[in-house]
């Protein structure tokens, strides 16, 4: 049946699939999943899970900073097992927090909902496929993923140098993190970033091979969803970069366990060395945090202004141009390590270029949304959010990525409010955007519209009081990763901690907002939000059948992406 | 050699020496605008102030940051007021103009083109000439930004003078010690203040310790960083510097504070539990007190001075040091 998506929307299709939905039963469905939806919801209710406790321990970060001096961490480190910790002990936890945090929210929040669970849910989907094309290997990707975590979690409760835990914050610098930290913990901490590294490197392998051999006839490389670009550029990137992490942490691994010397001067090592392999990978992996969801932007944009994306080759090609320049600039991150002029200037340039395709996304947008008749949904209104907020992030990025201005600002809390800016406010915000848009076609029921609203309200409330106040703080000097500050910096910290309980009160809202739609939601059609919204998983029902495209659809030429 | 030809030659090397001397001078001008008088007056550069050393009284608001403060401390060193002025009129400018262009744009879109104002969206999907313009823009926007970002990394980067004073900064876990290898070689260890002590020393909590790293004020300083253990850096934001500390190299670059004062900074590279409790405060004296200073430690001499002038001087300064480490020690 050669059909296209126009054609779908008038009804759902669901029920023709309905004889052949044979779920597995409860354990075999949900432990020995190879089903790319199960899979994809697993990975969200994982990634949510560990977003809660990555943002509990903000808390207990924001709670300490509140005002000057330590007051909870000799509390937070008896509850973790240490009796009567040491002042040094309570600081090492302090470290220990940050280090969870920054790991806890990269790998094991962001990128598993992103990539893991939307990239999961709607890839194949969106191209016409029935699903991924390696379902077990799919499988082992996530069970790895939780694995990691579990490593990460006990390293808090093993030895790990002046305390418990590995506190050698998430870019685990050498020699801190090697001769710096005696005992298990950092160990565990490494693996735990193998083991989710493998889950992720197997992932993209996945991602590539579904995209560029399971598309549904007529759908070529230039008719895809944007989101589904958007994936795809990020899986390069993902197999790219983290084989150059997993090396990295691998010689940490054997300089601590085994008696190399690769970042120790004292053998012929060079501990800036390291610095150099973290951000070979770490800077790709700011836009694996971030592509999936400038993809999410796009559909729901071009959704709710029932226009086709504004420029989509400029769009997808914007991607892959932030994808190939962000392998060129990791340096930026090490303006202070004592880089020669040279190559101060160089990666300066280079960082300042990636302004250029940023820009084009956000025109873009924008354009698209301009002579659009647009709906103010709950997903739009965070998409908008998105846009705004994503764009005040990226303005700061074009002033640290002047080395010269750099000196004054690298490891301030300038630094800290960009990357939040970025990531929190943009990643995160396209998270919740991507949520309300395809919560009802995952889960087959409604989320209330109107508490989406309020989260939406309160939560952009709470992030910039909580993150724009670190620009001052960061310009007045602060250092990143202290535990105690002096008095000048108390208002301002004072003032980003009750932004703080702002934004705990919208998650608050959130989940009460997913609870109603599980217990009482109305059930939702196939294509909830009509006109607008073109791509395929609007032709299935909610939630779409076990097996969806049984029946490949063909996409026609005049279909427009 | 006829009379004709000496003239030439003459005229020549007047020419010549000219030329160097305007190359001089407009070297001194550029490249060090504060170091002009560590050249010129060697007399002053060897005075001793009378009376030792006594720590000086940080001014509230120099050199540290201020409550509730929003913007950069106030800059003294010559990079950094030319990169807060850059960061004022250049970057903030085009930070600020495009976050507002792009709110005012999402704001005219939601008014103009929602589903009541606007029922039948156009299909328009592509504009050349629009792409073109939003890509060429930008670029010449960064161009704006560019050059005098290049233009402040060539002057951060400056070789320091042969004639700067070396002053090393080793970062140990948790506390820093300075070496003064062009002042007799010795070492200062820099331990952070308690906060009752710093509160008593009227100093400010948490930047505060009990040696600080005396510099001269106005002279180009050779900085060099380094790490005993694990990385840490050596950061003063009122001075717009930030080196690491890395065990197994050595960081190396100019930095010349401009008037004196106590200029407070902090650890800026996580290094384990006390990362935050082992602050940087430089001290920048007028050069007899700075030689002063120096002459309070046992081996101490005068960087540049004769030897035989150096020897008692030093002698006389040491016998007044153990009164003066006694004074500032506590």
């Amino acid at each position: 049946m050669a059909t296209i998506a126009s054609e779908f929307q008038a009804h759902d299709d669901g029920h023709v699939h309905d004889d052949h939905d044979h779920k597995p039963g409860f354990f075999s469905r949900w432990f020995m999943s190879t089903n790319h939806k199960d899979i994809g919801t697993l990975y969200l209710i994982f990634a949510i899970t560990a977003g809660v406790i990555g943002g509990a321990i903000s808390g207990l970060m924001r709670a300490e900073l509140a005002k000057p001096g330590i007051q909870y961490l000799a509390t937070i480190a008896a509850a973790l097992g240490v009796s009567n910790p040491s002042f040094d002990q309570q600081l090492h936890l302090w470290n220990v927090l940050i280090t969870a945090h920054g790991l806890i929210m990269v790998f094991f929040m962001v990128m598993p909902a992103i990539i893991g669970g939307f990239g999961n849910w709607f890839v194949p989907i969106m191209i016409g496929a029935p699903d991924m094309a390696f379902p077990r290997m799919n499988n082992i990707s996530f069970w790895l993923t939780v694995a990691g975590f579990v490593s990460l979690m006990c390293s808090a409760f093993v030895p790990g140098g002046t305390g418990q835990g590995a506190g050698i914050g998430w870019t685990a610098y050498a020699p801190l993190s090697t001769t710096g930290s005696s005992g298990p913990a950092v160990d565990f901490a490494i693996f735990s970033l193998h083991l989710s590294g493998a889950g992720s490197i197997m992932g993209a392998i996945n991602f590539i091979t579904t995209i560029f051999n399971m598309r549904a006839p007529g759908m070529t490389l230039h008719k895809m969803p944007l989101f589904v670009w958007s994936v795809l550029v990020t899986a390069f990137l993902l197999l790219l970069a983290l084989p150059v992490l997993a090396a990295a942490i691998t010689m940490l691994l054997t300089d601590r366990n085994f008696g190399t010397t690769f970042f120790d001067a004292a053998g012929g090592g060079d501990p800036v060395l390291f610095q150099h392999l973290f951000w070979f990978f770490g800077h790709p992996e700011v836009y694996i945090m971030i592509l999936p969801g400038f993809g999410i932007i796009s559909q729901i944009v071009s959704t709710f202004s029932r226009k086709p994306v504004f420029g989509y080759l400029g769009m997808a090609y914007a991607m892959v141009a932030i994808g190939v320049v962000g392998f060129v600039v990791w340096a930026h991150h090490m303006y202070t390590t004592g880089l020669s002029e040279d190559v101060k200037m160089y990666f300066t340039t280079a960082t300042m270029v990636i302004a250029v395709p940023t820009g084009i996304k956000i025109f873009s947008w924008i354009a698209t949304m301009w002579g659009g008749s647009i709906r103010f949904t709950s997903p739009m209104v965070w998409a908008i959010g998105f846009i705004f907020l994503f764009t005040v992030g990226g303005v700061t990025g074009v002033e640290l990525a002047n080395g010269g201005l750099d000196d004054n600002l690298q490891d301030t809390y300038y630094v800290v409010a960009h990357f939040h800016y970025v990531l929190s406010l943009g990643a995160v915000t396209s998270l919740f955007a991507g949520f309300y848009y395809w919560f009802p076609k995952m889960s087959g029921r409604w989320h209330s519209e109107l508490l989406s609203y309020l989260h939406f309200a309160v939560f952009f409330v709470g992030v910039n009081m909580l993150f724009f106040p670190m620009h001052f703080l960061g310009m007045q000097g602060m250092p990143r990763r202290y535990p105690d500050f002096t008095p000048a910096y108390a208002y301002w910290n004072h003032f980003a901690t009750v932004g703080y309980m702002v934004m705990a009160a919208s998650m608050v809202i959130f989940f009460v907002n997913i609870a109603y739609a599980l217990i009482a939601g109305r059930k939702a059609e196939g294509n909830y939000w009509g006109e607008g919204a073109t791509t395929l998983e609007w032709t299935l029902s909610s939630p779409p059948p076990f097996h969806q495209f049984e029946t490949l659809p063909t996409i026609k030429d005049e279909d427009h992406h | 050699m006829t009379l004709g030809e000496r003239l030439g030659a003459l005229r020549r090397r007047l020419g010549l020496l000219t030329k160097a001397a305007s190359a001089v001078a407009l070297g001194c001008v550029v490249t060090s605008l504060f170091a002009a008088n560590a050249v010129a007056a060697d007399a002053n550069h060897l005075a001793v102030a009378p009376g030792g050393y006594t720590p000086m009284a940080p001014t509230p608001g120099k050199g540290m940051p201020v409550d509730g403060g929003t913007t950069f401390q106030t800059q003294y060193s010559a990079t950094g007021l030319e990169a807060l002025w850059m960061h004022d009129n250049i970057v903030m400018v085009v930070l600020i103009a495009v976050s507002i262009f792009v709110a005012a744009l999402l704001i005219w879109v939601m008014v103009r083109y929602n589903a009541r104002a606007n029922p039948v969206p156009s299909k328009t999907s592509h504009n050349t000439l629009l792409e073109v313009i939003w890509t060429g823009i930008p670029v010449l926007i960064l161009l704006v930004v560019f050059v005098p970002s290049m233009k402040l990394l060539a002057h951060q980067y400056k070789t320091p003078p042969k004639d700067a004073v070396t002053i090393k900064a080793i970062g140990n876990q948790w506390y820093w010690t300075y070496a003064y290898p062009d002042n007799g070689g010795f070492e200062v260890t820099s331990n952070m203040l308690s906060k009752e002590e710093a509160k008593k020393r009227g100093e400010p909590e948490q930047l505060a310790a009990d040696y600080r790293m005396v510099v001269p004020a106005g002279e180009p300083i050779r900085l060099q960083t380094f790490g005993a253990d694990v990385i840490h850096s050596f950061a003063v934001p009122s001075l717009w510097f930030k080196l690491d500390a890395v065990p197994g190299r050595i960081n190396e670059k100019l930095l010349t504070v401009k008037e004196p004062g106590v200029y407070y900074g902090q650890c800026s590279e996580l290094c384990g539990a006390r990362h935050g409790y082992m602050p940087i405060v430089v001290e920048a004296l007028p050069r007899p007190q700075y030689n002063a200073w120096v002459l309070t430690h046992a081996g101490g001499k005068i960087d540049g001075a004769p030897e035989s002038a150096a020897a008692p001087a030093a002698e006389a300064a040491a016998s007044e040091a153990p009164a003066v480490a006694a004074a500032s020690g506590e």
